[in-house]
C-alpha cells in the first residue's frame, strides 16, 4: 500500500510518551512547587515525631495543616508520574512491556495519590 | 546474512570506563533517589492511612517505623528527599541557562552532594532534640 503521509505527519505526535513538551513543563512546575512544599513537610513531620495518634490526627486534621498535605501529596505524585515515566521510555524499548508499565505507573500513582487525599479528608472532616 | 560476520570495531568507553565526574555521579543519583521517593510514597501513604484509621493502626506504624529497619528506610527517605530537592533546584538553575561553567558545574554538583547530607544530618539533630532522645 502507498503511504500518502508526509514524513512530518508520520512522526506528530509519537515521542516515546505519545505527546510533547507538556511533561517537561509541568515536571519543573510541579519541582518549583514542591520546594516549600518539601521544607514545610519534614518540619511538620519532625513536629509530630513521638507524638501519639490523638496528637497527630488533631494537627494532621487542622485546616492549614491538610491543605498543606493535600498540596505536598497532589503535586509530588503528579511530579513522580512524570519522572517514573521518564525514567521507563528511556529503558524500556520493548513496546508491549513499555505500555504495561507505564499502565502500572499510573495506576500506581492514582491509587496512592487517592489514599493519601482519602485520608487526609477524613482526618480533617473527621467521621 | 548468516555466515558473515561483521568486522571487529574498536569499542567506545562507555560508564564502567570513564572516572565517575561528579556531575555525573549526582544525575544519576538524581534519578535513583527519585525512583527510591517513588517507592517511599508507600511509607508516607501507610502514616495517613494509620492516622486516618485508629489509634491501633497508628501504633503498628509507630513499632515499624521506631524500629531500626523503620529508621533506617527513614535516614534514607530523608536523605533521598533533601538530596532530590537540592538536585533539583541545580536542575532548575540549569534549565535557565546558568550555571555551565566547569567550575560552577563542579560548584552545583559538590553543593548537592554536601548540602543533602549536611540537611539529613541536621534534620535528624532537630528531630532527635525535639522528641528528646532515642525511645
Amino acid at each position: 500500500m502507498t503511504e500518502h503521509r508526509t514524513p512530518l505527519g508520520r512522526v506528530r505526535g509519537l515521542g516515546p510518551s505519545r505527546s510533547g513538551t507538556e511533561d517537561f513543563w509541568h515536571s519543573r512546575v510541579t519541582a518549583v512547587g514542591l520546594i516549600p512544599l518539601t521544607v514545610a513537610f519534614v518540619l511538620l513531620v519532625i513536629s509530630l515525631l513521638g507524638r501519639n495518634h490523638a496528637a497527630a490526627q488533631q494537627i494532621l486534621g487542622t485546616p492549614l495543616v491538610a491543605i498543606v498535605m493535600l498540596l505536598f501529596i497532589g503535586m509530588s505524585i503528579y511530579h513522580m508520574w512524570i519522572g517514573m515515566q521518564e525514567i521507563v521510555v528511556d529503558y524500556i524499548h520493548d513496546e508491549f512491556w513499555k505500555l504495561v508499565v507505564l499502565m502500572t505507573n499510573t495506576f500506581f500513582c492514582i491509587a496512592t495519590g487517592l489514599a493519601c487525599v482519602f485520608a487526609i479528608f477524613k482526618l480533617a472532616f473527621g467521621v | 546474512m548468516a555466515g558473515i560476520k561483521a568486522p571487529e570495531r574498536p569499542l567506545s568507553p562507555h560508564l564502567q570506563i570513564y572516572r565517575w565526574p561528579l556531575p555525573m555521579a549526582m544525575s544519576i543519583l538524581h534519578r535513583i533517589t527519585g525512583g527510591g521517593l517513588y517507592v517511599g510514597t508507600l511509607l508516607m501513604a501507610w502514616w495517613l492511612i494509620a492516622a486516618g484509621t485508629g489509634p491501633n493502626a497508628y501504633a503498628t506504624f509507630g513499632t515499624f517505623i521506631n524500629s531500626i529497619l523503620g529508621r533506617l528506610i527513614l535516614f534514607g527517605y530523608t536523605w533521598a528527599l533533601l538530596h532530590h530537592m537540592l538536585g533539583g533546584i541545580r536542575h532548575l538553575i540549569w534549565d535557565s541557562g546558568h550555571g555551565f561553567d566547569p567550575n560552577e558545574r563542579e560548584w552545583l554538583s559538590f553543593a548537592t552532594a554536601a548540602g543533602s547530607i549536611v540537611l539529613t544530618i541536621l534534620v535528624w539533630v532537630v528531630g532527635y532534640l525535639y522528641i528528646g532522645g532515642a525511645r
